[in-house]
């Protein structure tokens, strides 16, 4: 089996050790790359004459377009995934033509659904008196403003190109304004879906833009943020700067094994206490190109990570999110207190919530690179207004979707 | 011609011409053209400067009056893609970041280099001088990803240069220099003047050795300082040396990449994009092959008008003297 898999994800290289170990007729010759690098070779890699049988892609509506995917609905039926719940395979399905997503054919599986939120320096968050996670989003304006005068970094950003971090706290406040104004998430998830007339430029939109452009004002985020790269950003908060960091659970695994007792995470807040909370819900996508030499074989492991219980266990402990799968299924017990601990109870209020968003920058194959980054970079450095950032990204969207 | 009347010890102009008799090369004989013989040689190379550059060129500009994504078929676009490059004005700005880069890549290293290489020629001995040519040269040979990385470290706010501009006392200028949209671009052409100072040394320097010591005593004889030696003696005398530093750098300029992708991606927003990044970006992010062959074609092109008139100006030059 050829795997081409993302950097950064040992998670997924341990599970293919452990299916070897259980299934040693199987064995693994792996390829790892930068997300950006997977992003930009995956259309020629899926088209060579000797593509991987399984192989991680962040956007798969280009892949469909362009017949290089292997359609799964084959293996829907065989293994019976019927039984996962819709939503989880909901952002791997996409029309035929490439667009919209969200329905048609299945075309990917994900190994591992992981969500985003905020996580905090817990001793930071005791300087500043934050005794629990904030409530609302007024509390968390105030645990932001009280870290800026005692001192302390109250954000540590990364924003660098390729690398637009900005959005994550973008796409959080976009859901709580889309709550407030609309009660739910769909118009966010509609656009990430290219569902037809869905626009980025909405009041709603506008609103979170401009609560994260006081943010920016404040200096809530380090200065150098648009020079900064996420494994920086990481660096540095793993070594005592900024009390917050909005991220993914991709990093629980890292500090329960790292810094154990150092770190905790919450959802981002609702604006109103008891309200909705939703978030960046996003399965880490793995497909099958359409000329893989091994493409049962690789159904099969998929299904195995998603069913066997030593591989949830292993997804579990390494990824640190929900490992899909069966809705009869059980979670993996993890040790209590631990932040994957955390991370698994927030995925069950977003749940609950009906709050899980696609992630923005998933929504075209070009978008984050030629429209959202540059944009939320021209925010930070005050070179644009909160509606030059929508104008500018839904004209990005428009084009590259009309684009022949 | 110039050969049969020019003083004998006077040194020949590197771009005179010279007969066929004189160079002791063969003459071809009339209506029989090349010997084959002469092509054997000649095939490899010519070979492969046919499959990896003409061909490929001519591909581009193929493709540019396509709509292609790289994968599906070819759909004619006839000359939109054209149109796209002169009426975008995001294309356009890119553009124009490349001329900004020629002062950084061109200017910079030229002007310092002639100074640099003049000290040497005057001050310096020639041990130390063969010193100071490889510490010079150096980056040079610094793979750019290499020296992208190093200085992206140095221009961080953690970096050597906040940390030596707050030990001076002038930590009010300490920032993000490549994070910041009003100095990222002069920090990317910092970066790619203090690559190609050295290549310009070297090559001033070489120029400078082969001016005879005896122009400069007849200009001290004739009272010259030394800015009238510089500009009258020195100068002329490496005006073909100066022109391949031009070309070299304004190439350098119009058509960075390394340099500009591992420092800044062209972030932040725009500030630092440049064609050669933004035909990368267009090809294989947002898969618009047409137009990113488009944007290669005009680069091409804006490199050759550049590039033509130097090269005319210097030749031309060196005919004359």
């Amino acid at each position: 089996m050829q795997g081409y898999f993302e950097t950064g994800f040992p998670d997924i290289v341990d599970l293919t050790k452990l299916f070897t170990k259980q299934y040693p007729n199987v064995t693994w010759k792996i390829r790892e790359d930068p997300f950006a690098v997977i992003t930009q070779d995956a259309p020629l890699v899926m088209s060579s004459p000797n593509p991987p049988d399984l192989m991680r892609a962040p956007q798969i509506s280009g892949l469909v377009k362009d017949h290089l995917i292997k359609n799964m609905d084959g293996y829907y039926k065989t293994f019976g995934w019927s039984k996962f719940p819709a939503s989880d395979l909901a952002q791997l399905r996409v029309a035929p033509s490439g667009s919209p997503q969200g329905i048609g054919p299945l075309w990917a599986m994900g190994i591992n659904y992981s969500m985003t939120g905020v996580f905090y320096n817990k001793a930071y968050a005791k300087k500043i008196g934050m005794t629990k996670p904030p409530a609302t989003l007024a509390q968390l304006d105030a645990d932001l403003a009280k870290a800026k005068a005692k001192g302390l970094l109250p954000v540590e950003q990364f924003n660098s190109a390729g690398n637009g971090g900005l959005i994550f706290p973008l796409q959080d406040l976009m859901a709580d304004y889309n709550i407030k104004q609309y009660g739910s998430v769909a118009n966010i998830n509609k656009w990430v879906f290219d569902q037809p007339h869905a626009t980025f430029n909405t009041p709603a939109n506008l609103a979170a833009t401009e609560h994260l452009d006081t943010w920016i004002k404040k200096g809530y985020f380090n200065s150098d943020a648009n020079a900064v790269s996420y494994s920086t950003m990481m660096g540095r908060f793993e070594h005592g700067q900024g009390v917050f960091i909005f991220d993914g659970d991709w990093e629980s695994g890292n500090f329960d094994t790292n810094f154990p007792g150092k770190y905790g995470f919450f959802l981002f807040p609702a604006i109103t206490a008891g309200g909705k909370q939703a978030a960046m819900s996003a399965p880490l996508t793995y497909l099958i190109p359409a000329a893989a030499k091994h493409a049962n074989c690789a159904a099969f492991f998929l299904n195995w990570v998603e069913t066997n219980p030593a591989a949830r266990a292993l997804n579990v402990k390494e990824g640190g999110s929900n490992p899909g799968g069966p809705s009869s299924l059980p979670i993996p017990a993890v040790k209590p207190g631990t932040v994957t601990a955390q991370t698994l109870a927030a995925g069950k209020v977003v749940a609950a919530d009906d709050g899980a968003m696609g992630f923005i920058a998933n929504a075209t194959g070009s978008i984050d690179a030629e429209g959202l980054t540059p944009a939320v970079q021209k925010l930070l450095g005050g070179q644009t207004t909160p509606s030059g950032v929508l104008q500018a990204v839904q004209s990005a969207y428009q084009q590259e979707l009309s684009a022949p | 011609m110039n050969d049969l009347t020019r003083p004998s010890g006077a040194p020949h102009g590197a771009g005179a011409p010279r007969s066929h008799k004189e160079r002791g090369a063969p003459r071809p004989r009339k209506g029989r053209g090349v010997p084959n013989r002469y092509w054997a040689f000649v095939a490899p190379a010519l070979l492969a400067y046919a499959g990896f550059v003409l061909w490929p060129i001519v591909q581009t500009v193929r493709y540019s009056f396509y709509n292609w994504d790289g994968i599906s078929t070819l759909q004619g676009a006839g000359l939109s893609n054209y149109r796209t490059v002169f009426t975008n004005g995001q294309l356009l700005g890119v553009i124009g970041h490349a001329f900004v880069l020629i002062l950084y890549f061109s200017v910079i290293p030229i002007v310092l280099g002639l100074a640099v290489a003049t000290a040497m020629r005057r001050f310096v001995s020639a041990k130390m001088s063969a010193v100071a040519r490889v510490v010079l040269f150096l980056p040079q040979v610094v793979p750019l990803v290499a020296a992208g990385i190093a200085w992206n470290w140095m221009l961080s706010t953690t970096g050597a240069v906040d940390q030596i501009l707050q030990k001076v006392g002038l930590g009010s200028l300490a920032h993000s220099w490549l994070g910041d949209f009003s100095t990222a671009l002069p920090s990317v052409g910092i970066i790619g003047a203090w690559v190609l100072l050295g290549l310009c040394i070297v090559l001033l320097l070489a120029g400078m050795t082969k001016i005879e010591s005896s122009l400069y005593e007849a200009a001290q004889l004739d009272g010259a300082g030394p800015l009238r030696e510089f500009l009258s003696v020195t100068l002329p005398s490496i005006r073909q040396e100066i022109g391949v530093c031009v070309t070299v750098t304004v190439i350098a300029a119009l058509s960075a990449f390394d340099i500009v992708y591992i420092s800044t991606q062209g972030g932040p927003g725009n500030a630092t994009m440049v064609p050669g990044l933004e035909i990368y970006q267009l090809a294989f992010y947002n898969r618009q092959m047409g137009l990113a062959s488009a944007l290669a074609v005009v680069l091409m092109v804006l490199v050759l008008v550049c590039i033509l008139p130097i090269q005319w100006y210097v030749r031309r030059g060196s005919g004359d003297r």
